[in-house]
């Protein structure tokens, strides 16, 4: 359980997050959502948080992904202490080194899937020619590229994460954070969500952090496995199947 | 974000909750529309009054008296320059003289004097006063009945309407006179006046007219048989015009009822009083004037004008200080109206307010994942600001419209009544373009004003307590 699985893959850490706490207050009560958490994550690696519910795997990841700051310890992703950097930075870290995914999708209704994956680009203030080819290019890749002028609501649930995964991908981060990917979603839409992500971790050389409370999935697709429960680190498991190369595993339905 | 990028978030925002942002934006529209129309009747009546004041030539006439004329001796304002007795006189000489100083127009002299007027062999007495050819575009005589003098030496007369009434016989009613002009003018154009007056004329022994500078050396000229005479005559005059003018109006030929051309007026050496006083004088035939009034190019130069002539040594009067305190007054005026406008521009700052804290309520989740995919502080900052200044774009060119239908309406309606009170019908709303263009950038403006604190707060929103609001 305790073993560090970062054998066969690149030697500088993507993410290393030392004794990182991240408290909050409630009324009188001090919540203590991540409690000292240590981890290393290797460029390319494919790990999964498991925990239960309120065991601080979400917020481990927001603190990752930028979206929050930690109250102490450090979080040191692509050789950048992200407790150091300033709102502005911090937003910019977002824009082009991460990419994220959510269990609710959040892509945003009023806009199309063209516009929606999109935006990050008029944020990163790419030209508007360059960025319909792109988007549309992104859209292609998930398959998608037929209902680029839908709306949301006009979609399933798999067509959505795979437009918030167009979305996520536009900018060519090198860091995929999926909070819960396949948590609303059938088995068979949720295989294909990730067999997408295993495609980005392994094609494109993504390091993946996902987050999930299904054991199963995660074993079918992470190389290694990170456990919290009540913000602390309570183990670690290598997935020898996935890590070994066997790849064709997680393929099986 | 680039500028076009984001104007286009910012309009698709706002048609996402297009009730909401309509009922905001026409919020604005009201705001600028009350003031644009305030602003409008202040600027139209300041300019309906400077038009009529400019046009009763009041704002452009200095009168010109010789220091000699002791009536203001004494005024304060008279206090300075020679003794009256060494001043000058205001002759032909001196007239020509000032029609040459810089900016001045015309200078013509005031001649006026009571005489005898008979019509269908009935006397009438009245006052006479004479009008220059550059009287005719004063909008008194512009709605003459009839017509101006053909020329200056034609001998022809217009008649002021009271005048008119007493020729034909009729009393003219106390109050407010409704008789037409027009009525008046009919059984009278065309007709003959005779007038009697007395000409002065000089004597057999003057002296030659070689001093033409008589004022240096008042004293030179010999007394001794100077002599003129004054003899009865008659003329016969053409009523060619009947003019609605209130007798009672501050221009220079007062009180006048009946009007001649300048120049048969000065061909006919009628005797004026100012002939007693400089007797010295009296062997010439040069005319001696009582009053000079002095035509300026423009109103902004009567200062400059007054000065030259009074250095000249001469009295001077203009209605300048009063049109100064009438300035003032429109100016304290469109300060008042802007308020009032302002006001209602006041209302509508606080719907932007509260439409866009409302639209950060109701956009929070949206505001958390835009944040998440990249979004800083600034660009979501940037995107609230822009939605409020579209806002207010929209609103200043709707309400800029919106005032201007409103001041037709009310000068349309203004006119109806006028007209039903037979008076002329009058413009006095005025929207010129740098208003347009004023409100239309003051809304824009009022409306970032007003978003400064709703795009402070969404762009300080916390993403991950976003994310988590459903």
């Amino acid at each position: 359980m305790s073993s560090t699985g970062r054998s066969s893959l690149n030697a500088a850490p993507a993410i290393h997050a030392t004794e990182l706490c991240r408290y909050y207050r409630m009324g009188e009560t001090l919540i203590r959502a991540v409690d000292g958490v240590t981890l290393t994550v290797a460029t390319g690696e494919f790990v999964a948080l498991l925990g239960s519910s309120g065991s601080g795997k979400s917020s481990v990841l927001n603190l990752v992904a930028g979206l929050d700051r930690p109250t102490s310890g450090s979080v040191i992703v692509q050789e950048r202490d992200l407790a150091q950097l300033s709102r502005e930075e911090l937003a910019k870290y977002r824009l082009h080194t991460v990419g994220m995914v959510f269990q609710s999708f959040n892509l945003i209704a009023s806009m199309t899937l063209a516009e929606n994956v999109e935006l990050p680009m008029r944020f990163a203030e790419v030209d508007r020619e360059k960025r319909d080819g792109l988007a549309r290019e992104a859209l292609a890749r998930v398959g998608l590229e037929a209902r680029m002028n839908h709306r949301p609501s006009e979609l399933s649930g798999g067509e959505q994460q795979r437009a918030a995964l167009a979305r996520a991908l536009i900018n060519r981060p090198q860091l995929l954070l999926a909070d819960e990917p396949t948590g609303n979603l059938d088995s068979h839409t949720g295989t294909e969500i990730m067999n997408m992500v295993r495609e980005f971790n392994q094609k494109l050389g993504m390091t993946v952090v996902m987050v999930t409370h299904e054991r199963a999935l995660a074993e079918r697709y992470a190389h290694r496995l990170i456990f919290l429960a009540d913000g602390k680190l309570v183990g670690q498991e290598s997935n020898s199947a996935v890590a070994a190369g066997g790849r064709e595993n997680g393929a099986r339905p | 974000m680039k500028l076009p990028d984001l104007t286009e978030l910012a309009l698709r925002n706002l048609r996402e909750s297009v009730l909401r942002n309509s009922l905001t934006t026409i919020g604005i529209s009201v705001g600028v529309a009350s003031l644009v129309a305030m602003l409008s009747l202040g600027i139209g009546l300041q300019q309906l009054a400077s038009r009529r004041l400019m046009k009763s030539g009041l704002f452009d006439t200095v009168v010109v008296t010789s220091r000699r004329d002791l009536r203001n001796f004494g005024r304060e304002e008279e206090r300075n320059g020679p003794a009256p007795a060494e001043s000058r006189i205001l002759d032909e000489p001196t007239r020509r003289e000032i029609e040459r100083l810089p900016n001045v127009l015309e200078a013509y002299p005031d001649i006026r004097f009571i005489t005898e007027l008979r019509y269908e062999d009935k006397p009438h007495l009245t006052m006479v006063a004479a009008l220059p050819p550059s009287a005719q575009s004063n909008d008194a005589f512009e709605a003459v009945q009839g017509h101006f003098f053909s020329s200056d030496t034609a001998p022809e007369a217009i008649l002021q309407k009271a005048f008119a009434e007493e020729l034909l016989g009729k009393t003219p009613k106390a109050g407010v006179d409704e008789t037409k002009v027009a009525e008046l003018a009919a059984p009278l154009l065309g007709k003959e006046l005779t007038m009697r007056y007395a000409e002065r004329e000089a004597g057999p022994t003057a002296p030659s007219k070689s001093a033409n500078d008589n004022s240096k050396a008042p004293a030179d000229q010999s007394l001794a048989g100077a002599a003129y005479s004054v003899i009865s005559r008659e003329q016969k005059l053409k009523i060619v015009g009947v003019a609605d003018l209130d007798p009672e109006s501050m221009r220079g030929p007062t009180r006048a009822r009946v009007f001649l051309p300048l120049k048969l007026a000065e061909s006919l050496h009628v005797m004026q009083p100012t002939d007693l006083r400089e007797i010295s004088r009296a062997a010439t035939d040069e005319p001696v004037y009582s009053s000079v009034s002095v035509r300026v190019k423009n109103p902004s130069q009567i200062q400059t004008v007054e000065d030259a002539v009074k250095k000249m040594g001469f009295n001077t009067f203009s209605i300048l200080d009063a049109s100064k305190s009438i300035q003032q007054f429109f100016k304290v005026l469109d300060v008042f109206l802007g308020i009032f406008g302002s006001l209602a521009l006041a209302v509508a700052f606080i719907g932007i307010v509260n439409t866009l804290v409302m639209a950060i309520l109701e956009r929070r989740r949206e505001i958390g994942i835009m944040k998440a995919i990249g979004a800083s502080d600034g660009d979501v900052k940037r995107l609230f600001f822009a939605e409020a200044g579209a806002m207010g774009i929209l609103g200043g060119i709707v309400g800029v419209a919106l005032g201007w239908a409103i001041g037709q309406v009310i000068n349309l309606g203004t006119n109806i009544y006028l007209k039903s009170q037979s008076f002329p019908p009058e413009h006095f709303w005025s929207v010129p373009l740098w208003l347009v263009a004023f409100a239309v950038v003051f809304s824009f403006f009022v409306s970032l004003a007003a978003g400064l604190y709703p795009a402070g707060r969404a762009a300080r929103l916390d993403p991950v307590q976003a994310l988590r609001y459903e």
